[in-house]
């Protein structure tokens, strides 16, 4: 029924979206008439006979996650490199595999599949178009010359992330939750969940995290994905049992997070936001005024940096594993909050993320890509 | 919630009766509010096949206009409209044929496409066409009983798992392995509609709602059983292992079409449904009870036997389609297994004036608009949620005059005259 409620939701859009544009029809139609097409400019040569594709999982390209930032991507791609571009959406898993067909029939040289569960249909397209190239974000278990494989080690910067949350925190109590209990999102939990226990070990505090246990590997989850007031009404609980840092893994539902957040620091509370994938600032910026910092996944510049290897014909499908190292994963900057951060607390997450990158500092997350 | 006094003659007569309840203790709740209901259910789906012709074909060209007005090139000639007004119409002309051109030829025959399964869509369309014709059964059935079964998604979904259980985690030799499976999907699904079956017999709790809240728990097992028992040991994700081969459905046309011999278990259900409601003793009562309920139970039938066995035959059913989902198709159990099948059953039954064969014309025509979809959103890049808006515009046709009639209390205008 969610999903029934939610698509009917992005019908009234579409419907929405056909008024409107209607309107904006008659408001425009007494321009001139273009001259006929001449002679073409001069094209970028091999890009633009290059057919990069891309097939959502089913978040949908809209989710403000994954998905949105591989899309983006791929547009990027088609801006800068001058390439052409299909894409699919699946409402269900069912559509994998018919949409990874339509995408080898219209010969799409790269086809970018987004999340695990499209791991199975995305291997038996690879084996049976083994000239075309695929490239799957957030899933490591397939191993074929064809494939290339995009995962994040993101509990290294969501271990800065707990590290600066437990050094602001005033009641001693930090918060998270996530959307459903699977590794891409228990990953931030554990590096949350590790920068606070490391700040505690260094300052010799005792701030408690709610909402994940790391060696249960359990904790608050809404169940979804999709409906924003389960992130309000975890956010309350959380604040209500004391934590004033919240980070909500669980894409749109963070806007029900910030939502809570929001009314609660009307009532005289100082509670602050901490984003993921990526950067609030820019992303949501009606939260701007609580937004501590952010957890983030450039998957965007990864997906067009394959795109532009397979152009230039340097495609290899070893896994692009996203790091601080190699900025796949960073902490976002505090923007309208630095005040709040201590130069202390800067300093030392310089060094946290050098030990993090050099190795002196473990991050333990069991969903760590291996 | 409604007037007595501007019910028709047969809601007034209902609703006095309405305390004798269904075969069970006395079920005050129940008002002319239901009579309301199954007069409106009856309605729905006693209209002629004209209609549900009719609904679709005025849908697809409200679809066209939906194309026209969000297309690009239709946008851009329509800005120069009154110095070439054949711009506009010649782009509004492309936009609708190159979109619903795509989705006929990803539905049937598509000579451009350079692979094999994008050539012979219509093999594609059988496959989408499967579990919709199982589950459209399903739902079909309960109406004929006079039941909304809205729990055909939850009911697909433990037809899945049973049929995962018995098909990754046993082994057993070729043949038998997957007839076990089929039958292990059937009673998963038999189950869960046997409990809104039952609940509805015995305490009169209104099978709508049981069975929306059985989708939400089946949900939740599915996702709890593929964290802990049912995971794949080698995978951190909430996914099962793969299906044993032996447990698959075979192929029908070699592995370059989907298409397995699930269609054929498709297709003799609906042979076996007809003959079970045209036919058989059993369907005699289903149509009695569907029909008036208090006139069935005045004629000696078992009112709450019927609510019981039509919700575990219709369970079934719906277990059926989640089988030919897991061993026909995906072959990996995940929490989301039965997309949006279950909910689209409801529109095919409805498409198909809730008789088998209709049920089953509807179904390849949504299991058409499942295959040409997908082409029409990659060829012709318009919004796959096109295809949703024409399919949610087909049942608002079919459902609207007395859907509306109901929510107004009109009365229908009957040319023979006042009804007795």
């Amino acid at each position: 029924m969610k999903k029934l409620l939610l698509d009917t939701v992005k019908r009234g859009a579409i419907v929405g979206t056909v008024a409107v544009s209607a309107l904006a029809l008659l408001l425009t139609s007494c321009g001139e008439a273009p001259p006929a097409p001449g002679g073409g400019g001069t094209e970028k040569a091999a890009a633009a006979d290059f057919l990069g594709c891309i097939v959502s999982d089913s978040g949908g390209f809209d989710d403000q996650s994954f998905n949105q930032s591989s899309y983006e991507g791929m547009k990027m791609a088609v801006k800068d490199l001058g390439i052409k571009m299909k894409e699919a959406q699946s409402a269900s898993t069912a559509d994998f595999v018919p949409n990874l067909n339509q995408m080898a029939s219209a010969g799409c040289n790269l086809t970018v599949t987004v999340g695990f569960l499209l791991a199975e249909a995305t291997a038996a397209a690879a084996k049976d178009n083994p000239d075309l190239h695929y490239a799957i974000i957030d899933d490591d278990t397939i191993k074929a010359d064809n494939v290339k494989p995009v995962v994040y080690d993101t509990a290294q910067a969501a271990f800065m992330a707990g590290y600066v949350a437990a050094s602001v925190s005033k009641t001693g109590k930090v918060g998270t939750f996530g959307g459903i209990n699977i590794p891409t999102v228990t990953i931030f939990m554990d590096g949350f969940a590790e920068g606070v226990k490391y700040f505690n070990e260094k300052q010799g505090k005792d701030v408690k995290l709610l909402g994940w246990d790391s060696a249960k590997q359990q904790g608050s989850f809404a169940n979804t994905f999709e409906i924003i007031q389960e992130g309000t009404k975890i956010t309350n609980n959380l604040i209500s049992e004391g934590a004033d840092v919240v980070m909500p893994v669980a894409g749109p539902l963070g806007k029900g997070a910030g939502d809570a957040i929001l009314a609660a620091n009307k009532g005289g509370k100082d509670v602050k936001l901490v984003w993921v994938d990526s950067d609030g600032f820019l992303t949501a910026p009606t939260y701007k005024s609580i937004l501590l910092t952010s957890v983030i996944k450039t998957m965007g510049q990864a997906v067009e940096s394959i795109v532009k290897d397979d152009v230039d014909g340097k495609f290899d499908p070893t896994p692009y594993v996203g790091t601080l190292d190699n900025g796949g994963v960073a902490l976002a900057p505090f923007h309208d909050l630095d005040s709040a951060v201590s130069a202390d607390t800067k300093s030392q997450l310089e060094e946290i993320k050098a030990g993090i990158i050099d190795g002196s500092i473990k991050v333990e997350s069991k969903s760590s890509p291996k | 919630m409604s007037e007595p006094e501007i019910l028709p003659p047969a809601g007034a007569l209902d609703s006095k009766e309405a305390g004798a309840g269904a075969g069970g203790p006395k079920a005050p709740w129940k008002t002319d509010n239901e009579a309301n209901g199954s007069q409106l259910m009856r309605e729905i789906v006693s209209g002629n096949a004209m209609i549900s012709v009719l609904a679709v074909l005025v849908a697809l060209v409200i679809g066209g206009v939906l194309i026209a007005v969000t297309d690009e090139r239709v946008v851009t000639a329509f800005g120069y409209f009154f110095s070439d007004p054949g711009a506009t119409f010649g782009a509004i002309w492309a936009a609708i044929s190159d979109a619903y051109g795509a989705l006929w030829r990803g539905a049937t025959y598509d000579p451009g496409s350079r692979t094999w399964q994008g050539r012979l869509g219509i093999f594609e369309t059988l496959t989408f066409a499967t579990p919709l014709i199982l589950s459209g059964l399903a739902v079909t059935l309960a109406f004929r009983v006079g039941l909304f079964n809205i729990g055909a998604q939850g009911q697909i979904i433990l037809g899945a798992t049973f049929a995962g259980v018995v098909g990754f985690m046993m082994e057993l030799p070729p043949g038998i392995h997957l007839a076990a499976v089929v039958l292990a999907g059937a009673l998963g699904g038999a189950l869960w509609g046997g409990i809104a079956g039952f609940l509805k017999a015995k305490t009169g709790a209104h099978e709508v709602i049981v069975t929306i809240m059985l989708n939400y728990i089946a949900i939740s097992l599915v996702l709890y059983l593929l964290k802990n028992q049912l995971r794949d040991p080698s995978s951190s994700n909430p996914i099962s292992p793969r299906m044993h081969e032996s447990a698959m459905f075979p192929l029908l046309l070699g592995p370059n079409y989907r298409v397995h011999a699930g269609l054929i278990l498709a297709v003799a259900a609906v042979f076996v449904v007809s003959w079970l409601l045209n036919r058989s003793t059993l369907g005699f009562e289903y149509r009695a009870i569907g029909a008036n309920p208090r006139a069935a139970r005045t004629a000696g039938m078992l009112v709450s036997r019927g609510y019981i066995t039509v919700m575990l035959i219709s369970g079934g059913l719906a277990g059926l389609a989640g089988v030919t989902q897991l061993a026909g198709t995906e072959k990996i159990l995940d929490s989301d297994v039965a997309g949006s099948i279950g909910f689209d059953a409801i529109t095919v039954a409805l498409l198909g004036r809730s008789k088998p064969w209709g049920t089953f014309f509807a179904a390849l025509l949504f299991g058409a608009f499942k295959a040409g979809g997908t082409s029409m959103a990659v060829n012709a890049d318009v919004s796959i949620d096109i295809v949703a808006v024409v399919q949610s515009l087909i049942v608002l046709f079919i459902a609207a005059p007395p859907l509306v009639r109901s929510m107004f209390r009109i009365k229908e205008v009957r040319r023979e005259g006042v009804p007795a």
